[in-house]
């Protein structure tokens, strides 16, 4: 609608925009805190483990990071509008059943059958979705809900059996190529994809900026005009499609469905966005600081693992750091306001 | 004031109800062409009632809205908007965390040209940027940068904001509701200049306040809101603050020559 600025000016601004100082731009960069946090402790490990930062272990460190940091971004986006999705595990644990057992077990062409894993996904986001927005319910509660509709349905499909067997086609992006002589799987370059796709759309399309403005003052973007119902299912439903893209890569990755996948990934995906810098008041943060944070916690376990430490501290030190990051992102706003 | 001009903005005969409270019982309305018409009420007087069908919030029961003479039905905010009506709120309807730019053009951003707009909906963040400097500077809203969130304003300058946004996409109508029940002294005086700087730039101005100082000092008119009903329309210079205070608590009538 630009035809409705009747001000519509063409350009003559005398001074031009001045911005921010460059300290206040530094320290407004959202990511910034988690990315020196992700280089201290890669520097940390680096220095305990000769075998950290060589090519093999970093491409395992990616690897290791691709369900969860592409479950973090569905849980960015859900949690950017002030929500929270509790269910992304279970319901990437079921998409991955659906997906497998409709190829191996009923015979249909991997395509289609990863096609309705895909649906089953968007369709739980789709329900999350129109929960919270039509009965207004507490997005924690809703999704608590189909976290255990998703587990209970994902162990009836089963049968509490693992399928294994896969078709070519499902394992594909579990498969290696070569950079500088590390492999990396297409998984990763997928997750890595998907990042840059949400990173542009939330900062360089309206719709974006609506999703940061719906978790700021959900009431300035209806009076906006923005159709907020539409928007908040549409952020559900995007999340279940991402969702159902982690399960294509949790099949992948591990060349069978497993019904047990993704029990604890609901809170690794918040543990990624917290640590990313992503208030859970919502309306702030970053899909890229979602990013650093999920390779935070890889890196930790990772290193740990190198370190030959037991990895139910991994789980400690993990518990710890999300509590300081909130902590942090806390005092950090008391201070600006 | 030139009372052979057509009205703006009128109401006639309005009447909304809930359940068993007649919120409106008949209500006249009446807007002209660059004035500052000013709404006072009691509580429960059906200000916001009126105010609210008037911005499309809610649809009248019974009654005609004109606008520019032609009758309108608004079936929402977004269709009062559409025609030209912008209303301001008191409680700040802007998004902290987003920049004055992007407040500015919240739910009506401008995309890039060609494809980057088109297929990849770009924004057209410069541009955005240039047109919201424009705004501000027009109604003199002293602000260093328009890439600042709103969250560092002060008060006064965030309702800056909000005002700047509907004076800058308003083609007949700005209505304020309590734009300065929020603010101390010195923000309401930018806010009380702001509204003079939009009459000045000949969009009629329709203020909603209990602030009986403000209301004086800056209306042309006083539509007097009273048990649902306009209980006088009076030009501002002709009745003293205890008589609109006598009128709106019903111990004066409203039937004084206006």
């Amino acid at each position: 609608m630009v035809e409705t600025t009747p001000l519509g000016v063409d350009g003559e601004v005398p001074e031009a925009e001045a911005g921010p100082s460059f300290v206040t731009r530094l320290f407004g960069i959202p990511a910034l805190g988690p990315f020196v946090a992700l280089i201290l402790v890669g520097a940390f490990f680096a220095l305990k483990s000769d075998r950290f930062l060589t090519g093999g272990n970093l491409s395992l460190v990616l690897q290791q990071t691709i369900e969860v940091g592409t479950l973090a971004i569905g849980q960015t986006l859900v949690i950017l509008t002030a929500g929270i999705d509790l269910s992304n595990g279970a319901v990437m644990s079921f998409g991955s059943i659906v997906m497998t057992k409709l190829a191996v077990d009923s015979g249909m062409s991997p395509i289609p059958a990863i096609a309705l894993g895909l649906l089953a996904c968007v369709a739980f986001g789709v329900l999350n979705g129109a929960l919270v927005t039509g009965i207004r319910l507490p997005a924690f509660i809703v999704t608590l809900g189909t976290l255990n509709i998703a587990f209970a349905l994902t162990h009836i499909y089963s049968g509490e059996a693992t399928i294994s067997g896969l078709p070519g086609e499902m394992t594909f992006l579990g498969d290696t190529f070569k950079i500088g002589g590390t492999a990396v799987t297409y998984g990763t370059v997928v997750m890595l994809a998907l990042y840059v796709v949400a990173w542009f759309v939330l900062t360089q399309a309206p719709v974006g900026r609506h999703v940061y403005a719906l978790g700021n003052n959900p009431e300035a973007v209806r009076l906006a005009g923005v159709h907020i119902r539409r928007l908040l299912v549409g952020v559900y439903a995007t999340a279940g499609l991402i969702y159902g893209i982690a399960a294509l890569l949790l099949v992948a990755r591990t060349q069978v469905g497993d019904p047990a996948s993704g029990q604890t990934d609901n809170l690794d995906s918040i543990t990624a966005v917290v640590l990313g810098g992503t208030s859970l008041f919502g309306g702030r943060g970053s899909v890229i600081g979602t990013l650093i944070g999920a390779l935070i916690v890889s890196c930790i376990r990772n290193g740990l693992t190198l370190l030959g430490v037991d990895s139910i501290y991994q789980v400690l030190i993990t518990g710890i750091l999300v509590i300081v990051a909130v902590a942090v992102d806390q005092l950090t706003r008391r201070g600006t306001r | 004031m030139n009372n052979t001009a057509r009205p703006v903005l009128e109401g006639r005969g309005l009447v909304k109800r809930y359940g068993h409270v007649t919120a409106m019982d008949g209500c006249d309305f009446e807007l002209l062409p660059g004035e500052i018409l000013a709404v006072i009420g009691d509580n429960g007087a059906g200000k916001s009632t009126l105010i609210k069908a008037l911005s499309g919030a809610i649809i009248p029961d019974e009654g005609t809205i004109l606008l520019d003479g032609e009758e309108v039905r608004f079936h929402g905010p977004l269709d009062a908007r559409r025609q030209g009506i912008e209303t301001v709120y008191q409680d700040l309807a802007v998004a902290p965390a987003l920049t004055i730019a992007e407040n500015l053009f919240l739910g009506r951003e401008v995309r890039r040209s060609g494809a980057a707009g088109k297929v990849f909906r770009m924004l057209a963040k410069r541009q955005m940027l240039r047109e919201a400097r424009a705004h501000m500077d027009e109604l003199k809203i002293g602000i260093r940068s328009m890439r600042q969130t709103v969250e560092t304003l002060s008060g006064g300058q965030r309702q800056g904001v909000a005002v700047a946004r509907s004076a800058a996409f308003a083609r007949h109508v700005v209505i304020m509701d309590e734009p300065t029940a929020a603010l101390g002294v010195k923000e309401s005086r930018m806010v009380l200049d702001l509204i003079l700087q939009i009459r000045e730039r000949g969009l009629p101005v329709i203020l909603i306040s209990h602030n009986m100082p403000h209301v004086f000092e800056v209306s042309d008119r006083i539509h007097i809101q009273r048990l649902g009903r306009r209980a006088t329309l009076v030009a501002t210079k002709s009745i003293t603050m205890p008589d609109a205070v006598a009128i709106m608590t019903g111990a004066r009538s409203g039937d004084l020559a206006a």
